[in-house]
């Protein structure tokens, strides 16, 4: 063995060489499949690895008021998320997360219980952080190597309350709608419309997000912005301009009587677009506008004046007198009357049907009376004596043609539908007994089975305002012009409806001392039961323009247990027009408005004596 | 005279792969360090390693002029004080750095030490030393006993510590140094036998005819055999597939799970499979070119594992592509053909089993810890020889290195 054998000694070499040759080109032949053959592969894996597609919000469109007010606009805002994980560490990450940022405990459940859920998806833990809890995150970033922080834009409502319930409300995606077919391809954390015209518009307003990519290392964290890939910008929604002008909301707002609940309509004579739609009490849409504190929430929802309602398209009512004035137009229209003719009764303080005794709320009468007189007193029994002219069938048949029974069709995604007996067939489905005509007299008079929302009564001013035909009232001044239904009455007959709500605004006239200096208002007061041992509903629905011109707008006002029409409405409703018509002719706009309030003031009533003939 | 004065000279063909894989190991451990999010650990790595680089240059230009006697002098005594160390190391030693929770550390103030890479030099010298001095080469197994002792002591320890990564490597000593004392194949492959029967045992037709073979192998050659040594080899067969599911049970979770992942990487790709994963995915997406030095995605964004130690190999892939790869493959063969050529043209059989012990720890190295990077084998905590960052495992393999050129040259 100690020997030196160099032929043993080469063989062994040669050998040994060949193993070294077979282990290396073995191992190069690895490579060479995992980097030359298969590669593409791989790369892929490390383009996915490294790389996670952040969504990019686009900014909701711009609502706008008919002069260019924003209703609601974005501002700014700081979406914190935690990025897709594994489950337990993002919810250590949550539970850290508490330290620096408000999270309610129901609000931190909710967010725990979507961790769980979502199987490592990005949770969108808020979308309105404010600048301190961002900042105080932002220097602890390492300690949050899962956090995302992005400003993403967050509705803002610049009017607050006023129109609060007209434009609504947006709120985060939920699970239910992530699956719905509805929002198919919709990312979890996309900001919706829930209520008002931001549901409405939702489609148009949202736009299309964008898309951007991250790179993240191992641990998730974020790394840079990706180059490589061009991101997809974000494409903002589309902007919407109401018929709606705030200044006039705002100015109803101010007037409206403190504590009351109820709400006023301003109608565009020619357009049929909504120029005020208030509803109070109201609430301000901004604090829906981030993630909704659910404690907020419960405090607005139970609520005993309930300040979510929508009174003006969601209230229904007693409509009262000025119910009378579609059982005029209809009266009108099947002929059963005609302007100038005087009912066979004359008003008596009463009137006797069969053995039933049907007052009017004037004990001491009104006389024979033509339909002007009959609408100026508001004379019952003038109307009972046409309802029954007209007969209760026919009151019936032609009241749900012109939608008291229906929904007016306003581009609002919740809105009351009238209640009004469709058939005679109703009384006996609700009482189990025929419908005697007896029941005309009522429904004659805005009583009965009648309940109207406030834009209901707009609309139906719309169309004694108009020629007979009345569109459904829009928000959207690009909303399609719907097909409108008309009363099928004359011109005469509709001038004669509207002088009597002239003489309502005359002297004698219910609602005199709300007259205007500068404009002329028709209209018809009303002062309907509400809830026994309650106070009165207050209405006015009426119409104001230049003297001796069309009327250019429709307004209606109801205060929930106000009172009598013409002491409570009728003031609300004439100031409100007299803001805006000054507004639209340039003349100065002042506090003092209607004929009381000159008197009260002690004011010049000159333009009254001179209009009168006095 | 100057070849006096200058060994390594004599010798650059050797010499020049070494270092031309420890500057390369340097820039890859400086390349490593480069972070999207710089990390205090891994950022001033290579400066250190450079430092060590230095010093082992300096331990070659001394060793390398050493002459040979005196490693044969000294290769008992040295094995001895470094199985004792081994030994030590295990009631006193600490985990460190990556190999955390592994006592192969020995930390002696200002720096720290892995004792088995000292055993693993002294165990080469002692066998090189144990059958050198045999009157002929082996003829029996009972003539391998005695290496097989000496090499499976220190490996013993470092399997209790736990490292099967270097016990892999006395493994390689082993079967290499015992090639080039011209046994037999047939009695390396019955030495091998069990560990094979080890491996096969996870599936029992596959032990079963494994077995028949070895019966076939050892009726064949019962000439040269005695019938303990056959019953020996048949024994620790049997022995073998009886004890692998108990030994399976054994293992660490860890360890397991390793080799699990290593038939489905997919099985668990954010826990055990991770690093398989993350490495294959490093070096594919390399492609031919790799995305450049210091530019791997996947090394930058942290998602490599140990990517300056064991996984050094995958910055490589991501960043150098198949050329850097193979190239590196290929000066790793060529340093080995060099060192199988000193083996031949050596006089001296002590040198030469010298030589091919370290080839054997260097070759088992390589095969596995690049191997792993690229999952054709299953991942093994076992640094690239030059290139993955560690002073204790750089300074003894240029240790190795420079007894190399000393025992080449030493012409006596």
């Amino acid at each position: 063995m100690k020997g030196y054998d160099p032929q043993r000694q080469k063989a062994l070499a040669t050998q040994a060489r060949v193993v070294v040759f077979v282990l290396v080109g073995l191992l190069v032949g690895a490579f060479f499949r995992a980097q030359v053959s298969r590669s593409s592969d791989w790369l892929l894996r490390s383009e996915s690895n490294r790389l996670r597609s952040l969504t990019l919000p686009a900014p909701r469109g711009i609502i706008r008021d008919r002069t260019g007010r924003p209703v609601a606009d974005n501002i700014p805002g700081y979406a914190v998320s935690i990025l897709r994980a594994q489950t337990d560490s993002m919810l250590t990450t949550l539970e850290r997360l508490r330290e620096y940022m408000e999270i309610g405990s129901e609000r931190f459940e909710d967010l725990q219980e979507q961790v769980r859920a979502g199987g490592g998806r990005s949770v969108l833990v808020s979308v309105d952080a404010s600048f301190d809890e961002v900042a105080a995150m932002e220097e602890r970033r390492s300690a949050f190597s899962r956090l995302l922080i992005e400003t993403r834009p967050k509705r803002r409502y610049p009017g607050g309350e006023i129109g609060a319930h007209v434009v609504g409300s947006v709120g985060e995606i939920n699970e239910a709608e992530l699956e719905s077919p509805e929002y198919e391809g919709v990312e979890p954390g996309r900001i919706v419309g829930r209520t008002g015209l931001e549901a409405q518009y939702d489609s148009l307003l949202q736009g299309q997000p964008g898309l951007r990519f991250v790179e993240v290392d191992a641990t998730g964290r974020i790394v840079g912005s990706f180059r490589g890939i061009r991101t997809l910008t974000e494409e903002p929604g589309s902007d919407i301009d109401l018929h709606v002008d705030l200044g006039l909301m705002e100015w109803i707002h101010h007037i409206f009587p403190e504590g009351k609940g109820g709400s006023v309509v301003v109608l565009d004579v020619e357009t049929g677009g909504v120029l005020a739609l208030y509803s109070a009490p109201a609430y301000d849409p901004n604090v829906f506008a981030g993630s909704v504190d659910p404690a907020e929430w419960n405090r607005l929802a139970r609520d005993p004046a309930t300040p979510l309602y929508h009174r003006a398209v969601m209230g229904t009512y007693p409509p009262g007198s000025p119910w009378k004035l579609a059982t005029a137009a209809i009266a009108l229209e099947t002929g059963a009357i005609t302007p100038t003719e005087r009912m066979p009764v004359p008003c008596t303080g009463s009137f006797r049907f069969g053995n039933r005794v049907a007052r009017c709320w004037d004990e001491e009468g009104h006389g024979s009376q033509d339909l002007a007189g009959a609408i100026q007193h508001s004379c019952n029994v003038y109307f009972y004596q046409a309802g029954l002219v007209v007969g209760l069938e026919q009151l019936l048949e032609r009241s749900n043609r012109m939608g008291f029974g229906d929904q007016c069709g306003i581009d609002l995604p919740n809105q009351a539908t009238g209640t009004f007996p469709a058939d005679v067939s109703f009384w006996e489905e609700r009482f189990g007994a025929r419908a005697t005509q007896g029941e005309v007299l009522n429904l004659a008079i805005g009583q009965g089975p009648n309940d109207q929302s406030p834009l209901k009564m707009a609309q139906f001013m719309l169309a004694l305002a108009r020629d007979g035909s009345a569109p459904p009232p829009t928000l959207n001044q690009s909303a399609p012009a719907e097909a409108a239904w008309r009363l099928e009455v004359s011109e005469e007959s509709l001038a004669a409806i509207r002088e009597g709500m002239r003489l309502v605004m005359g002297p004698g006239g219910t609602a005199y001392g709300s007259s205007l200096e500068h404009f002329e208002i028709l209209g018809k007061t009303g002062t309907a039961q509400s809830r026994p041992g309650e106070e009165t509903h207050s209405w006015f629905t009426g119409m104001a323009g230049r003297f001796g011109e069309p009327p250019e707008i429709v307004v209606v006002a109801l205060v929930e247990y106000g009172g009598s029409g013409s002491a409570v409405a009728a003031p609300l409703a004439a100031k409100t027009a007299d803001y805006f018509l000054r507004g639209e002719y340039g003349i100065p706009r002042d506090t003092i408005q209607t004929l009381l309030e000159y008197y009260g003031v002690g004011r010049s009533t000159q333009a009254w004596v001179v209009r009168e003939g006095r | 005279m100057k070849k006096l004065l200058f060994p390594w000279v004599g010798h650059l063909p050797f010499v020049a792969p070494v270092l031309l894989l420890s500057l390369f190991g340097v820039a890859m451990i400086y390349s490593a360090g480069v972070l999207n999010i710089p990390s205090p650990v891994t950022q001033g790595l290579w400066i250190r390693q450079g430092v060590v680089l230095g010093g082992s240059i300096g331990v070659l230009l001394v060793v390398s002029r050493i002459p040979m006697r005196w490693f044969d002098w000294t290769a008992m005594p040295v094995y001895i004080l470094s199985v004792g160390v081994l030994a030590a190391t295990l009631v006193v030693g600490t985990g460190a750095g990556t190999a955390e929770g592994v006592r192969s550390f020995l930390a002696i103030p200002g720096f720290r030490f892995q004792p088995a890479e000292a055993a693993k030099l002294a165990t080469v010298l002692v066998v090189a030393k144990l059958l050198a001095s045999r009157e002929s080469s082996p003829q029996y197994l009972r003539d391998l006993l005695l290496p097989g002792l000496a090499v499976g002591l220190p490996l013993g320890l470092v399997l209790l510590q736990p490292d099967i990564g270097t016990a892999m490597a006395f493994v390689g000593i082993f079967f290499a140094m015992i090639y080039w004392a011209r046994t037999p194949w047939p009695l390396i492959v019955f030495a091998a036998s069990p560990g094979l029967a080890l491996v096969l045992s996870f599936n029992t037709i596959a032990w079963s005819v494994g077995f028949i073979l070895l019966l076939v192998g050892l009726y064949l050659y019962r000439y040269r055999l005695y019938l303990v040594e056959s019953l020996s080899v048949v024994a620790a067969n049997l022995a073998a597939g009886a004890m692998a599911q108990p030994l399976w049970n054994s293992l660490a979770d860890y360890q397991r799970n390793r080799l699990l992942v290593f038939l489905n990487p997919e099985l668990d790709p954010r826990g055990a499979g991770w690093q398989l994963v993350q490495s294959k995915v490093a070096v594919g997406s390399g492609g031919i070119l790799g995305k450049g030095f210091t530019l791997g995605t996947q090394k930058r964004l942290n998602f490599l594992p140990e990517q300056h130690t064991d996984f050094v190999f995958s910055v490589v892939g991501e960043e150098l592509g198949f050329v850097g790869t193979s190239l590196t493959l290929l000066l790793f063969g060529y340093l080995f053909f060099k060192m199988i050529q000193i083996a031949e043209e050596s006089r001296s059989l002590f040198a030469g089993l010298f030589v091919f012990g370290i080839m054997g720890i260097w070759l088992t190295h390589v095969v596995v810890n690049i191997g792993m990077t690229v999952g054709v084998v299953p991942i093994t905590g076992i640094p690239l020889p030059f290139i993955s960052y560690g002073g204790s495992f750089l300074l003894m393999s240029w240790l190795a290195a420079a007894i190399v050129v000393a025992m080449a040259s030493d012409k006596s």
